[in-house]
């Protein structure tokens, strides 16, 4: 009894401590998630507060203009998406692959230089992104550093930032296979099979190279701080046991590295969804669109296009996709027992 | 150890937000009403607030002085500001309710602007209301009302490599007149790295080619897309041609980011740019000798595009006689002129058109495009259309000109059918 009422103090204590962080949580994120949840289903034009009297509700229209109709929005959102999709389904593997590579390789004991090596593999990440995509707009200008490189090995490197065409078109291109009636007449979203199809446009080539580059340094240190956890006596054991160094890897180390691969794809997996400042400093979407992304899409809606209630309507699309996503992959990597 | 009743943080969270909420709104109507006495807004005799898209430091330089000398003259003061994002900046002013007072508007994003009740339509409170070209008048008015005072404007003209022309044993006789003479010409002059003739891939260029042929994006009156026409198809095919046979490129194509650098860096022999490439060429090329000439006519006859940007005044301004009166300062005939000096636009009042034309005897082809030229569409969400329509000419010379005036038809169609 006493020990129920001691409890009860502790539980409003409790909510006294956190209420500063609660207040301020409320005020800079739950609020402004609500506010931009009500622009998305009003007509506010971009003039003053979405809660004066003269901002009328317009229930699903802002969504359905994106989703269905066939109308400009559509055919954009629907670009923008089969970009994101590519971005996030070579980004994500490639630098999780990467990152545990330079991890492995930098956590080896036998490597002279090792806190050289971290901090050079960890620079990438700390520079400021907009640094990087001006750097990589010049690296990769047609008559830049990479094709000249590819030039020394007989490629004739494409104009990456200006080259339009999906790499998947390109290579089927090349082996004569050309658009089929059936992908170019049906659409989804908007945009035909076919283009769905095309695959990341060389400009998005470069932005997927430069996204690997900068991200796999901060996970590459996840992995260290988890391989640092893995005691010795469990790779001893395995050599015992007589396993190769590769059997180690596969089934020692990949299993117990198990929920810091969990933490890599799901912040991997939300930023890639999210990717914009590389597209705002770098091509705006161009060229063609290839690189238009629903989190810059969203922006140019609203400050550009004045359409703020369409451009809200996106960031929740992609919100609902990014958590669909994440408890799929939590689904898809739980302990099986 | 029993766990703490979980059920108790779902009313007190909801508490905590519903609090919040109730504050936040009271917040968010507060500023809603403020309009016109927000204290930082400027009220009358306020300081104001000046905000440009600038061309680059010459413009900003430029518009700083001519502000300065007003704000002396009247004992207003103001600043001027260039923007990095124009679009963006002016949005986030009007939604926060404190947008500057004085700002570029350009034609495309007037309407939007216009239709949320953001802009003043001051036009007729002006003196010099009746000395703005006609067309210009007509690309600032929406519904009847002359929202804003024209800047400036620019016309397309074909910018000619003096060096290379003579290289090739051309002369002033062979300047094309015709569309067969313009692929001749561009095919004489594409030699080695140099293409006779490059532009920048966007309707704002090849778009120029569309009253050549005889067709426009939309009818006269604005009320129907016109964009999917055997002229404008005409006029895609011819480009492409052109670019099939190699002698015409777009910039990008040739690694560069607009005709005028192309040009500047002799990857092509000619361009079609607007009356801006002065600055261009005197600031990052000023080896490259250059001519001017008017497009060539094509089946229709003369053709080109204007561009222009008005200064518009935002209606929640507390200071709109100041802002009407530094607009009259900024459009006179004199001021005109040394922006005309400072960074080679055109002056919107034809009072200034003898005294530029005899200033620039070489740009007379810009001036004289103003006669027949056509402005892009403006009409709401247009601008929209034309981002997609760009996107699609990236990929004309491979494309089908067809097909691509078909999906940006639709796309108009729905924009003038509203």
């Amino acid at each position: 009894m006493s020990a129920s009422s001691i409890r009860r103090g502790q539980t409003r204590d409790g909510w006294l401590f956190v209420s500063p962080a609660m207040l301020l949580l409320a005020v800079f994120l739950a609020f402004p998630v609500l506010m931009a949840l009500w622009v998305s289903v009003s007509d506010w034009r971009g003039v003053g507060s979405p809660f004066s009297s003269d901002v009328g509700f317009v229930g699903t229209d802002n969504y359905a203009n994106i989703l269905s109709g066939g109308s400009l929005q559509q055919r954009d959102f629907g670009t923008a998406m089969r970009n994101n999709v590519y971005y996030v389904l070579f980004v994500v593997p490639l630098q999780t692959a990467v990152a545990l590579g330079l991890a492995v390789l930098v956590h080896h004991k036998a490597l002279k230089g090792r806190g050289f090596f971290r901090t050079a593999f960890y620079f990438p990440s700390v520079t400021s992104a907009v640094a990087i995509t001006v750097l990589w707009l010049f690296l990769f200008n047609s008559t830049g550093v990479v094709n000249a490189m590819l030039g020394w090995v007989g490629i004739d490197g494409p104009n990456w930032f200006g080259d339009a065409r999906g790499v998947f078109h390109t290579v089927l291109g090349a082996v004569g296979v050309d658009a089929p009636a059936f992908l170019t007449d049906h659409r989804a979203l908007g945009i035909s099979w076919w283009d769905w199809l095309a695959g990341p446009s060389f400009a998005m080539s470069a932005f997927i190279l430069l996204a690997v580059f900068t991200t796999s340094g901060t996970f590459m240190l996840l992995f260290i701080a988890a391989l640092n956890n893995i005691g010795d006596e469990i790779e001893e054991a395995g050599m015992v046991d007589g396993a190769s160094g590769w059997q180690r890897f596969r089934h020692l180390t990949v299993p117990m590295l198990r929920p810091t691969m969990f933490t890599v794809l799901t912040l991997g997996l939300i930023g890639t969804w999210q990717v914009f400042d590389q597209i705002y400093t770098g091509t705006q979407g161009g060229p063609a669109k290839t690189t238009l992304t629903p989190a810059y899409l969203s922006f140019s809606t609203s400050f550009n296009s004045q359409r703020w209630g369409e451009g809200a309507a996106i960031a929740f699309i992609l919100f609902a996709i990014i958590v669909v996503l994440t408890l799929f992959q939590r689904w898809a990597l739980r302990e099986k027992s | 150890m029993k766990r703490l009743p979980g059920h108790r943080a779902v009313p007190a969270l909801a508490l905590a937000l519903a609090t919040s909420l109730t504050l936040a709104a009271c917040g968010g109507s507060g500023f809603d009403d403020g309009g016109g006495s927000s204290s930082d807004g400027g009220g009358d005799g306020g300081p104001l607030k000046v905000l440009i898209g600038s061309s680059g430091e010459a413009e900003t330089a430029a518009v700083k002085e001519a502000v300065a000398a007003w704000a002396e003259e009247s004992g207003t003061d103001a600043t001027v500001q260039a923007a990095t994002d124009l679009p963006q900046e002016l949005s986030q002013g009007f939604t926060s309710n404190n947008p500057p007072d004085v700002f570029y508007v350009s034609t495309d994003t007037l309407a939007g602007f216009a239709a949320n009740g953001s802009l003043l339509a001051y036009g007729d409170q002006l003196d010099n209301a009746d000395d703005f070209y006609p067309t210009l008048v007509d690309a600032f008015t929406v519904d009847g009302d002359f929202y804003c005072a024209p800047k400036d404007f620019s016309t397309l003209g074909l910018v000619i490599n003096t060096r290379l022309w003579k290289d090739a044993g051309l002369t002033d006789a062979d300047v094309p007149t015709t569309w067969d003479e313009l692929a001749a010409v561009a095919k004489t002059l594409t030699k080695g790295d140099t293409v006779g003739l490059a532009f920048g891939p966007e309707y704002q260029r090849v778009g120029s080619f569309f009253p050549q042929a005889g067709g426009a994006m939309v009818n006269d009156d604005g009320t129907e897309a016109t964009v999917d026409s055997p002229e404008n198809l005409e006029a895609l095919e011819f480009v492409q041609s052109m670019m099939q046979d190699g002698v015409a490129a777009y910039s990008s194509t040739l690694g560069a980011g607009w005709g005028g650098e192309a040009f500047g860096k002799e990857l092509a022999a000619m361009t079609i740019e607007g009356n801006w490439i002065a600055g261009a060429m005197e600031n990052d090329f000023p080896k490259i000798g250059y001519t001017v000439a008017e497009l060539p006519e094509g089946p229709a006859g003369k053709g080109t595009l204007a561009f222009t940007n008005c200064w518009g005044i935002a209606a929640q301004s507390g200071s709109t006689d100041d802002a009407v009166s530094l607009v009259e300062h900024l459009t006179s005939v004199d001021q005109q002129l040394a922006f005309a000096d400072a960074f080679g636009v055109i002056p919107s009042v034809q009072s200034a058109a003898e005294q530029y034309a005899a200033d620039r005897p070489g740009f007379e082809p810009f001036v004289a495009g103003a006669e027949y030229a056509q402005n892009p569409p403006a009409q709401e969400g247009a601008a929209d259309v034309i981002g997609d329509f760009n996107a699609q000419l990236e990929g004309l010379q491979d494309g089908d000109p067809q097909a691509i005036l078909e999906s940006v038809q639709q796309s108009m169609q729905a924009v003038v059918g509203q």
